[in-house]
């Protein structure tokens, strides 16, 4: 008696002596392969970039961020005037988007007739199969025309103080850039908030309805708060849309490589410097200068990202009093 | 011998889609005194008790027809808001507002009526919370999520948040149905508190509970009422068979 384990008792039962494992096996092989094949392409698109860039590294250095000057003349480089174009238009349109897009949500989710529903919803997310070409287009020849006669001339007379609106009104220019880009990332943050709304539990609403809450203090009080966090990722993933969106973009943001010094400034972003001069760049210099932008719109890309996550997380621990 | 009636429905008539859930229902509630609403699964008596402050008709394809007296005045023709700031409710399954601590759940109620100065609101939410019984358990840590809470702490904070809107009328939907006993006997000694101030209506399929908190039952089968009575008399002398087979133990 080595063992004082008492045996299991035999059973008469014919279970099947072994379940086979290799399939198990052979899953997680193959989704591991995946899940470390997609962590190595991502590595490797900063490997190819890093590479292709050393030569701009090694002529400007740190300086290469702080830079405002993009001047393939005298071969200078500096990544400030695009990060200054990206950011400016990404923020208008997240301005203009988020309101309209939560507001399409809630109207959705809480206030349309049953009927009109579906078709809102559908419709809303048939902006998303708008290839982005076809808003360049609609860009170049509808809003342009009609930002460079009507739109900016009364924003230049009544907002012209602000400083904002300084200098002539071409209709392609960051604002126009910003506008466009609007309405595409406006389907994302709209979708994703509309599903977050939908998954509001009833008891939370019936909370709500039942202490004499209106239809709009409902919505605020009870689904909003609820569906923050959701909300917050959808906007977030449109923001990602918009900061490297480029084909619409290139079309009406009236590229010129100087930082904007208004919002009616022609400017260019990070994606619309690669689409225009990477093909047509003037030397070995300034092709690693447009792939260290890349490089460095890979990067506020992912500060995007670990802040929205920081700040999902954040919101979702605390259940700290909630003003909208 | 009843007292004054608080709360009243007459022929109501209740439907899901094209099907009544409950069928011509005429009851009255008497002031300050609770009343059960006992029956087996289905037989629609949390969809009466939802027609009682026009919760049903917030469920999509829903339709009342028949009268609910508040005060002799038919709740159907007045604005739902404001019939709902008079009838609080208490539902099955605890649902205090996930997001909010537990000051904000109890306040919730005094936003929705506008803007009160801060101390008031303050004694509101103290004076809830003691009236719940919770005040003790919570007094130290009101700013703490309310999801923090056990769940009988829970339902506890909705009873409050239901108070803190100075409901005349307090309906509970098989309030106790998601706890464990213990939590389970400090509601039923809560509700045997309230019924000094509120008129309380409470959907139970525990018939021993019914037996312990309501002044007066009423028996509900397949959507129609079968018997009212005073408690008592229900369980003790039925009038109807059907009452007697149901407490009886003989189906249900």
């Amino acid at each position: 008696m080595e063992s004082t384990t008492p045996s299991p008792p035999t059973s008469t039962a014919p279970i099947a002596k072994k379940v086979p494992r290799w399939p198990d096996r052979v899953f997680v092989g193959i989704i591991a392969a995946i899940g470390v094949g997609i962590l190595g392409l991502a590595l490797g698109i900063v490997a190819v970039l890093a590479n292709g860039a050393q030569q701009s590294f090694h002529r400007f250095g740190w300086g290469f961020l702080y830079g405002t000057t993009w001047d393939p003349d005298h071969q200078i480089f500096g990544v400030v005037p695009f990060v200054a174009g990206t950011l400016i238009t990404s923020g208008i349109a997240l301005l203009i988007a988020f309101p309209v897009a939560l507001g399409a949500a809630i109207f959705v989710t809480t206030q349309a007739p049953r009927f009109l529903r579906g078709p809102v919803g559908t419709a809303v997310e048939l902006l998303a199969a708008i290839p982005s070409v076809i808003y360049g287009l609609w860009g170049l020849y509808v809003i342009h025309p009609y930002m460079e006669t009507v739109v900016e001339p009364a924003l230049k007379t009544n907002l012209g103080w602000t400083g904002l609106f300084n200098g002539p009104a071409y209709g392609l220019d960051v604002l126009t850039a910003g506008l466009i880009l609007s309405v595409m990332i406006i389907p994302t943050i709209c979708a994703v908030s509309r599903d977050t709304l939908l998954a509001v539990p009833d008891a939370q609403k019936e909370a709500a309805l039942s202490l004499g809450a209106t239809n709009w203090e409902t919505t605020r009080t009870a689904m909003i708060p609820y569906a923050r966090s959701g909300i917050l990722g959808g906007t977030i993933l449109g923001l990602g849309r918009a900061l490297g969106e480029t084909m619409a973009v290139t079309m009406v943001v009236g590229n010129v490589d100087k930082v904007p010094t208004s919002l009616l400034s022609p400017g260019q972003t990070i994606s619309s410097l690669i689409a225009n001069e990477l093909l047509s760049s003037s030397g070995p210099l300034q092709t690693a200068a447009i792939l260290e932008c890349g490089l460095v719109l890979l990067a506020i890309s992912l500060a995007v990202n670990v802040a929205a996550r920081l700040l999902v997380w954040r919101v979702t621990k605390t259940g700290g009093p909630i003003t909208l | 011998m009843m007292g004054a009636v608080k709360l009243k429905s007459e022929q109501l008539t209740a439907y899901y889609g094209e099907k009544p859930a409950i069928r011509d229902i005429s009851l009255e509630f008497p002031d300050r005194r609770v009343t059960a609403i006992i029956g087996p699964s289905g037989c629609g008596k949390s969809t009466f008790i939802r027609c009682l402050n026009r919760m049903h008709e917030t469920a999509p394809r829903t339709r009342v027809e028949g009268k609910v007296l508040l005060d002799g005045e038919d709740i159907y023709s007045e604005d739902p808001v404001r019939v709902r700031r008079r009838i609080g409710m208490v539902f099955q399954k605890p649902n205090p507002f996930a997001t909010m601590s537990i000051y904000n759940n109890v306040s919730a109620a005094l936003r929705f009526n506008g803007r009160h100065p801060r101390d008031y609101v303050d004694a509101a939410v103290v004076r809830s919370l003691q009236q719940a019984a919770l005040w003790d358990e919570v007094k130290d840590r009101v700013d703490t999520p309310a999801t923090s809470l056990s769940g009988g702490q829970q339902q506890r904070l909705c009873i409050a948040r239901a108070l803190a809107a100075n409901p005349e009328v307090l309906l509970m939907d098989e309030p106790c149905s998601a706890l464990d006993p213990l939590a389970t006997t400090k509601i039923e000694e809560l509700i045997g508190q309230l019924k000094k101030d509120y008129t309380v209506v409470i959907v139970t399929h525990n018939l021993q509970q019914a037996a312990r908190v309501a002044d007066y039952t009423a028996f509900f089968y397949l959507g129609g009422l079968i018997e009212f009575a005073p408690t008592e008399d229900l369980f003790e002398r039925p009038r109807e068979r059907l009452t007697e087979q149901y407490i009886t133990g003989r189906f249900g």
